[in-house]
């Protein structure tokens, strides 16, 4: 919790800065930052662009976030600059904390994201991105024990985000789907690829929230993992959570994640904190 | 859990039979004819105090223009009323308009609704009728 409220503090106290420009995109459509940085929900990454920069505008954005559930803690970090609502560059740094068996595992991911077609509110098609994550396992030691191949890899993905006005009860409900090629076990943090299969995995994540009102939303979130090393089984990602958009600089997202299996640390359940400052100019 | 789900339909179609919603029930939303008029003067108030978009207003009649947004979103939202300018293709061709300049327009729109506490179902009503606009105005 030390380094989660460390980072946060930091990223509040830019909050406090002077305003100049707060970027043209509506309200919550920069999203959230997902855990392996980026535009997203919580762990899916999402076809929108990071930030509230609109067409010829930048943004940056910092993003903090810690999932603690039974046997482990996960706390990343990521910062991403965003241009023209189409480019997103993300660098992103997650630890995860072995809390039961002690020592940790550190990983980097660079992520890139090019928006293709579409525009999340206004346009039929949805809007529809490509990206890919570069990650490397910094502590290769404890993967390589337990059957992973390499210690870097190479995820692809396409995404599809669209916002439906006035979809139920008056709300307006986002929608995101995102097939992934990956060779990540447990997304990279136990290594990439095994000794048997150092192919490709196809994996499919989505995310629907509702938008309460402008600054309020709750959503649910489904990410499949492939389940490729030996020694445990790995599950499926699940979560709930609410996120609160307090202006165009500062988002907090709360939820309930069920990670299921871990390492063979069975009923990986508990909470996910995030809180995101962006800038726009 | 079966009867969960029944009792949620009976609820969502019952909801349906008691209430039919009304053909200008936006319109009342949104206050109706003085409604209308605040939200377009609320409009114009941001737009005046917004750099990016404002110089497109330069040689705007504003005056017609206030009458044909009253017009508009009178007819868009059920009122009695018929919108009598050109198409919004037709209207918005050589501005050069962005995708900022919409999405700014689209955040004053909320804020003005907002400030005149416009219930978010019709908000989001109003704004679902109008973002299709959005490829007959950006990039003409």
């Amino acid at each position: 919790m030390h380094r989660f409220l460390k980072y946060s503090a930091a990223l509040w106290l830019l909050t406090t800065l002077p305003v100049y420009a707060a970027g043209s995109k509506v309200i919550a459509t920069g999203g959230a930052t997902s855990i392996e940085g980026g535009a997203g929900g919580g762990i899916v990454p999402w076809a929108v662009i990071n930030g509230y920069g609109s067409s010829g505008q930048w943004s940056v954005t910092g993003a903090v976030s810690q999932v603690g559930v039974d046997d482990f803690t996960l706390n990343s970090r990521s910062i991403s600059l965003s241009y023209d609502n189409k480019y997103e560059l993300s660098l992103g740094r997650q630890q995860l904390q072995l809390d039961s068996m002690g020592g940790e595992l550190n990983q980097q991911i660079i992520g890139l994201k090019y928006k293709i077609a579409g525009e999340l509110l206004y346009s039929a098609m949805p809007q529809i991105s490509i990206g890919l994550q570069h990650k490397k396992q910094l502590d290769f030691a404890i993967p390589a024990a337990v059957g992973a191949r390499d210690d870097q890899g190479t995820d692809l993905y396409l995404a599809a985000s669209k916002v439906w006005l006035d979809a139920i009860w008056g709300r307006n409900v986002l929608i995101n789907a995102t097939v992934r090629a990956t060779k990540g076990l447990q997304t990279g943090l136990l290594g990439f690829g095994t000794g048997s299969d150092n192919g490709y995995q196809y994996v499919g994540e989505f995310s629907a929230v509702v938008l309460l009102n402008p600054q309020w939303a709750i959503g649910a979130e489904f990410k499949q993992k492939p389940d490729e090393l030996a020694f445990a089984r790995e599950d499926h990602w699940r979560d709930l959570f609410v996120a609160w958009f307090a202006n165009k600089h500062l988002s907090v997202v709360a939820g309930h994640v069920d990670l299921g299996s871990i390492a063979t640390f069975r009923n990986q359940t508990g909470y996910y904190l995030a809180l995101e400052s962006t800038w726009a100019f | 859990m079966g009867i969960l789900i029944r009792t949620l339909l009976l609820l969502a179609l019952s909801g349906c039979s008691n209430s039919p919603e009304p053909k200008d029930w936006l319109y009342q939303q949104l206050g109706g004819a003085p409604g209308l008029e605040q939200l377009a003067d609320g409009l114009l108030r941001e737009i005046e105090q917004d750099q990016q978009i404002v110089h497109h207003f330069k040689d705007t009649d504003i005056a017609r223009f206030r009458k044909l947004l009253i017009e508009q979103f009178c007819e868009l939202s059920g009122g009695p009323c018929t919108y009598t300018g050109a198409t919004m293709q037709e209207s918005h061709t050589g501005f050069q308009i962005t995708e900022a300049d919409f999405d700014n327009l689209v955040e004053h729109l909320i804020k003005v609704m907002t400030e005149q506490q416009v219930p978010v179902a019709a908000q989001n009503r109003l704004l679902a009728k109008l973002a299709p606009m959005y490829r007959d105005v950006v990039y003409r």
